[in-house]
């Protein structure tokens, strides 16, 4: 049922929203012929459609209020439950894996490309979901450690010809000592201190590469860095995009595996610990210092290595690629998909980074359509797309 | 019988305000000991200097700790403090909510296990043997403290008497030989107030613990304490039995007020 209150507010927003579009929906100033056209029928549809808009929010935020109400505690979420079932979980996965086989062979050259960033953005996701999501740091300059990766291939190439394979490596222990590094004196900051830290951090990185001429190449960046190899084989530019879109789907899984088990170990305990309550924890015998910087430094070697797959992929890079901009996505990603659950951050990626390419058929309206989108999410799922749950332990003994 | 916790001329000073001021306080092995006074006397503010939260301004702190010798703790970090075996809770519940029963236990045996980042990762045997062990152990405390119905809930979710007792569970976990306990049976109703009682009993007779509460209900203290030290303004003002410290003329006047300033 609408209520009459409802109606009432809905008009005055349907109002206040053609005020708010005047001057860009009804005025057209055609500067040739230097006439201004005002188009008063789209003040009439702005109206017409912030009216409805209204109204329809205010349903859904209603059905919330009252799912809310009616809640009951355990609302775990479907895909959890399909997970935990031992009748769907193995059709569930195997068809997850047949899809991810077949894909770069089924969808064209561009499907897959789109695809390779967005799994990317997985592994850096599932990345910061370790500082953010567990431990609860706000980081808001991960990319630095996405520049590190990225300039390890690039440079330890272009001066030592080291291949993908061997950088691979390489390229996690940098993003751990550089996370160490950057760690080290930002992290006895906390909360806001710390973001606005690590935000400068972030653009520091990236500053001395544009500046450092000598090191980097500056603004113009390294190129012709060449994509993976396959013991010694150098495939085709088409073949090329499938090579690393399986390279990247098996880190991926790598990075689930080792994130997952991370976080149901004593480490992962001890982040959450942490973010729960700082001064409980330390005086649970955690060494707050350290726990931080561990999650720090791993945080900082899946961005690395997420680096090196992003300098193969694309073969050129230069600082414009790890700006602010690039910090936020990420974050979005792990906020959005949900903080401190892997599907979830996982899910969030997949989202976040097709939806846009997907949205080109809406063209100059997709930002918008994604913007809002966004903020959707957060107005009725504020705890992110799909939630954490913790592990369930078995015990004889338990009564059920 | 040998102190356990000793210590002498502890000074706390916030700015100009003396928190603390020159407070002796030993509690011996095995026994109950409380710590009592007004509102804002300065108990919690010592409970925080000894556990290194905050680092006294003077006087020490040593522990004894059985067949160990005597350990300096000033300046220590409070997770090495509890590494020490002074394990505490909160006058104001701090479970860490986002997890379940089982793991708030589990926190508290972090730092008695070894594993680090490459085990977790990789998972060899030692590590594995070690988790299990964890989990039995924790599971095993839950069912000491009663709580053991509750393994897979989340800690925010249960009754408020039984997350005071979680909080116990918690620093249980970590193996202490003192416990330090403040206001646990803030907030209860008398039934649960009565099981605390029998449960602070029952860890000193079975789990081979010494106690150091702050309280404010007095029945409750009365009851379980061996020795109660009385502080005021940050000076200890008196120490003694239970009945000592009810017929101390300072004890009174510190609670009640003093008529002869009224004039």
């Amino acid at each position: 049922m609408v209520t009459k209150k409802e109606i009432k507010q809905s008009f005055f927003i349907g109002l206040w929203f053609m005020v708010l579009t005047f001057p860009i929906m009804v005025i057209k100033v055609n500067t040739i012929k230097h006439i201004v056209i005002f188009r008063w029928s789209n003040l009439f549809w702005v109206g017409i459609v912030g009216f409805f808009a209204s109204l329809v929010w205010n349903y859904f935020l209603r059905m919330k209020e009252e799912k809310k109400k009616a809640d009951t505690k355990d609302d775990i979420p479907l895909i959890h439950r399909l997970l935990q079932n031992e009748r769907f979980r193995i059709p569930f996965l195997t068809a997850l894996a047949v899809f991810f086989l077949i894909y770069p062979f089924v969808f064209p050259m561009y499907h897959t490309s789109i695809m390779i960033s967005a799994l990317v953005y997985v592994m850096l996701g599932l990345g910061l979901n370790i500082v953010v999501g567990l431990a609860g740091l706000l980081d808001l300059g991960y990319v630095a450690f996405y520049a590190v990766g990225a300039y390890t291939y690039a440079l330890l190439n272009l001066h030592f010809g080291i291949s993908f394979w061997f950088v691979l490596p390489i390229s996690a222990v940098f993003g751990f000592i550089a996370g160490t590094m950057l760690g080290y004196p930002v992290l006895r900051l906390k909360g806001d201190y710390l973001a606005i830290v690590t935000l400068g951090f972030g653009e520091i990185i990236r500053i001395v590469l544009e500046n450092w001429d000598d090191f980097s190449n500056g603004p113009r960046g390294i190129g012709n860095i060449p994509a993976p190899s396959f013991f010694g084989h150098q495939f085709g530019q088409h073949n090329s995009v499938i090579y690393i879109y399986f390279i990247v789907t098996a880190l991926v899984l790598m990075t689930i595996f080792f994130v997952g088990r991370l976080e149901n170990s004593r480490i992962g305990r001890a982040w959450i610990a942490l973010r729960d309550d700082e001064i409980a924890c330390q005086a649970m015998g955690i060494d707050k210092f350290k726990t931080k910087l561990t999650a720090f430094a791993l945080g900082a070697t899946w961005a690395s290595i997420g680096g090196v797959v992003f300098a193969a992929k694309t073969s050129f890079i230069n600082p414009m690629s790890f700006t602010i901009w690039e910090s936020i996505t990420i974050l979005c990603v792990v906020v959005i998909g949900g903080m401190g659950s892997a599907i979830g951050v996982i899910a969030g990626a997949l989202v976040l980074i097709l939806l846009p390419e997907y949205l080109r058929a809406v063209a100059e309206y997709r930002m918008l359509v994604f913007g809002a989108l966004q903020v959707i999410v957060m107005v009725f799922k504020p705890e992110g797309l799909i939630q954490g749950v913790r592990k369930i332990y078995k015990f004889k003994k338990v009564k059920e | 019988m040998e102190p356990i916790l000793n210590v002498t001329n502890l000074t706390m000073n916030f700015g100009g305000l003396k928190a603390l001021d020159s407070v002796n306080i030993s509690v011996e092995k095995g026994q109950i000991a409380a710590l009592i006074g007004p509102n804002g006397a300065g108990k919690t503010t010592f409970f925080n200097c000894i556990t290194g939260i905050y680092p006294p301004s003077e006087g020490l702190v040593e522990i004894t700790p059985p067949g160990r010798p005597t350990q300096k703790l000033n300046g220590l970090k409070t997770n090495y403090v509890t590494e020490r075996g002074l394990a505490r809770t909160f006058q104001n519940i701090r479970l860490f909510e986002g997890m379940t029963v089982l793991e708030n236990v589990m926190i508290g045996r972090h730092c008695r296990l070894k594993s680090g980042i490459l085990k977790a990762m990789i998972r060899p045997s030692s590590q594995r043997e070690e988790e299990k062990k964890a989990i039995n152990d924790s599971y095993e405390i839950l069912e000491k403290i009663g709580l053991d119905q509750y393994v897979n809930e989340m800690a925010v979710n249960l009754p408020y008497g039984a997350q005071r007792r979680l909080e116990i569970a918690r620093a249980l976990a970590t193996n202490p030989f003192l416990l330090l306990l403040d206001e646990p049976a803030a907030g209860m109703n008398p039934q649960e107030t009565k099981e605390l009682d029998e449960l602070i009993v029952w860890l000193r007779d079975n789990e081979d613990l010494s106690i150091l509460l702050i309280e404010h209900d007095m029945k409750l203290v009365m009851s379980l304490s061996d020795n109660i030290h009385v502080v005021d303004y940050g000076k200890k003002i008196a120490e003694g039995t239970p009945e000592e410290v009810k017929s101390n003329p300072e004890v009174v006047k510190a609670y009640l007020g003093d008529d002869s300033e009224d004039a």
